[in-house]
């Protein structure tokens, strides 16, 4: 197990820079998640710390060790990849105990250490067939008990799941974080999915263009977004927006509608500011999940143009300042096409963000 | 008249049938029934005379066949292990190459645009222990001040053969193991880096095997082209001097033209084509191990 330490990372590749820059720490044992769009420069961060691409500028360390310019044999990490990548012609087994024999390891250490992993990862009666005879779930548990076997200092996993069906993937997640328990590992892990992140990672990268956009517990970036972009990124449904000019005491939306200036808000007038709201503080009343008392809540008559049941709630779409935004009703009854309901919006949980450079304004 | 007609399915296939019958089938029992006679060119009537298997039983007393048979199997040893050994080298150069690849990819078929005569007129030349290109060099950079003779030694002669034959179709190799390289899937090499595999590692226990298929396609080629090797051995030697370089199609066809003995030939011949068939399967068991460890979906 060992630190991590990203100094003004680098990746430029000809004239495109895909990594500008950005500092990380990694503390023993956490699990990191890295997220954001394709090409944000998430996957590239990965590469050059297991050493699979040159790093441009900056430095990285692994413990105490500078590695910028070790090769991956020598950096003691392990790496699960998105296709696996696992030997073909070798069995599970000797997939397994690749890195030992490499190592020079004698045959015993490698078939305890092999068998361990096994163990650990309920795949022992499927050590002696090949990477073809396997699931794709199967895989990705050989895929990882490959990387644990070799007990390496971090843990690197490159989208791990999302060659795996809907299912399968929210039982592995559960089975990494388990792993994770157990192990106490050093982890980063990247991901383009926000519910991997969410539910698996210590702290969150939030990355956008080969930048870091936030870093933050589960709870800081959902709870507060450092910007426009990471709020609509993080949380599902995604949080609803409309742009708006702040008037005196009040917002006015594009589409002219006017709400109240959201409390512990003070914004100069004429400022032109984004408005968001969860899924979560939209609610048809009585429907909704946080408790009211204390807050500042504005009652809006709307029409629902459509609704998805999902058994323990319903996701309502309706329009909203010239936006579509969706609505969480919980405890949910039927709701007809077009049916007009009275909506709290709850602004005391409101977020505003600065249209021009999209970052949160503080209240 | 409708029930004579022949039912549609075998009316299909009659002409295909025949064609074959006609060009494949009916010389190949001719030329089986003919290594069964003393059939001479100059005595067509001897063709009728069945001596069972005496050829057979003369090839196998026979040293001079075995000699040849023996350079044959040399000579494809020889050629395909280095054929292999610098196409694959070729291959990984040219894979590694991210600009003008298209352009070398031209350039590595070139040798095979040339006819083997001529590829065997131009090694004759550069051998030629008088005026050849390869004496020239070797005396002008001092290395000797012999004319050494290429083409007369047993030996050295052997090695030229190899070398045209080697010159002319290693790219055979290169663009099969090319192919495979660029098939091939490269996160399993990625894994192997991280699992701690050296750039040699890496090749020997992922990138080698998932190649093999594709050398073993190349070989299976390879041994049926040198296995019937003719040509560019008739330009450069002919076989001689005094049978130093004589290979069983040589040998076959100078006793079938020159000796105008075509039974004794025919005979002969159906011993070589053994020799193939044997390599060839060989080869394509090994193909079927192989491509069994790499299958699969990655």
């Amino acid at each position: 197990m060992a630190t991590l330490t990203l100094s003004t990372l680098d990746k430029k590749y000809g004239g495109f820079h895909a990594v500008k820059g950005i500092d990380l720490e990694v503390a023993d044992g956490e699990f990191v998640a890295l997220v954001g769009p394709s090409g944000c420069g998430k996957s590239t961060t990965l590469r050059m710390i297991a050493g699979l691409e040159d790093i441009s500028g900056g430095e990285l360390r692994i413990g105490a060790r500078v590695v910028n310019d070790l090769p991956p044999r020598d950096r003691n990490i392990s790496m699960v990849f998105q296709s696996y990548a696992l030997y073909p012609h070798m069995t599970v087994a000797e997939n397994m105990g690749f890195s030992l024999k490499i190592a020079g390891r004698d045959a015993a250490t490698i078939d305890t250490a092999v068998k361990d992993a096994a163990r650990i990862l309920d795949i022992e009666p499927l050590l002696e067939r090949r990477p073809a005879q396997l699931s794709g779930g199967q895989r990705q548990r050989v895929a990882m008990g490959r990387a644990i076997v070799r007990d390496p200092d971090v843990f690197l996993f490159d989208e791990p799941l999302s060659n795996l069906d809907a299912k399968l993937r929210g039982q592995m997640r559960t089975e990494i974080k388990r792993l994770h328990a157990r192990l106490g590992s050093t982890v980063v892990y990247v991901t383009h999915d926000q519910i991997e992140a969410m539910t698996l990672a210590d702290r969150i990268v939030i990355m956008k263009d080969g930048r870091i956009e936030q870093v933050g517990s589960p709870d800081e970036v959902f709870n507060r977004p450092a910007s426009r972009f990471v709020a609509s990124f993080i949380g599902s449904p995604p949080m609803n927006m409309a742009e708006a000019t702040v008037t005196r005491s009040a917002l006015h939306l594009d589409d002219g509608t006017e709400v109240p200036m959201p409390p512990a808000f003070s914004v100069a007038e004429g400022r032109r500011v984004v408005l968001g709201l969860r899924p979560d503080d939209i609610y048809p009343e009585g429907h909704g999940i946080h408790s009211e008392s204390g807050h500042a809540v504005e009652r809006r008559e709307l029409p629902v143009h459509l609704s998805e049941p999902l058994g323990n709630e319903t996701l309502l779409f309706t329009e909203f300042g010239g936006q579509s935004w969706t609505a969480r009703m919980l405890n949910p009854r039927a709701v007809k096409r077009g049916e007009a309901l009275r909506f709290h919006l709850d602004l005391s949980r409101a977020h505003l963000f600065d249209a021009d450079t999209g970052l949160t304004l503080r209240g | 008249m409708k029930a004579s007609r022949l039912p549609p399915h075998i009316m299909l296939l009659l002409p295909a049938v025949i064609v074959l019958a006609a060009v494949v089938v009916l010389p190949l029992l001719l030329s089986l029934w003919s290594s069964f006679t003393p059939f001479r060119l100059t005595k067509p009537e001897s063709v009728y005379q069945f001596i069972g298997i005496r050829n057979y039983q003369r090839i196998f007393t026979d040293l001079d066949f075995w000699i040849a048979f023996g350079r044959t199997v040399l000579l494809l040893t020889v050629a395909l292990n280095l054929e292999m050994l610098i196409g694959l080298g070729l291959a990984l150069l040219v894979d590694r190459q991210t600009r003008g690849q298209r352009l070398l990819r031209t350039l590595l078929m070139f040798p095979m645009m040339f006819s083997p005569i001529l590829v065997g007129f131009q090694f004759k030349f550069m051998f030629n222990d008088n005026v050849g290109l390869v004496n020239n060099a070797l005396q002008s950079l001092g290395l000797t001040d012999k004319a050494i003779p290429w083409l007369i030694d047993g030996k050295l002669a052997f090695l030229a053969i190899a070398a045209a034959e080697i010159w002319s179709s290693t790219a055979v190799f290169a663009i099969f193991i090319l192919a495979g390289l660029m098939a091939m899937p490269r996160d399993p090499q990625e894994a192997a880096r991280v699992d701690g595999c050296t750039p040699w590692q890496t090749f020997r226990y992922v990138t080698w095997p998932f190649l093999m298929p594709f050398a073993f396609i190349a070989m299976t080629i390879r041994s049926l082209d040198v296995a019937r090797a003719y040509d560019i051995i008739k330009i450069m030697t002919d076989g001689g001097p005094a049978g130093r370089t004589e290979v069983l199609w040589t040998l076959i066809a100078r006793t079938a033209y020159s000796d105008a003995r075509m039974g004794m030939a025919n005979a002969m011949a159906y011993v070589a084509i053994l020799l193939s068939v044997a390599f060839t399967a060989y080869f394509f068991s090994k193909l079927g191990k192989a491509r069994a460890q790499v299958a699969g979906d990655w």
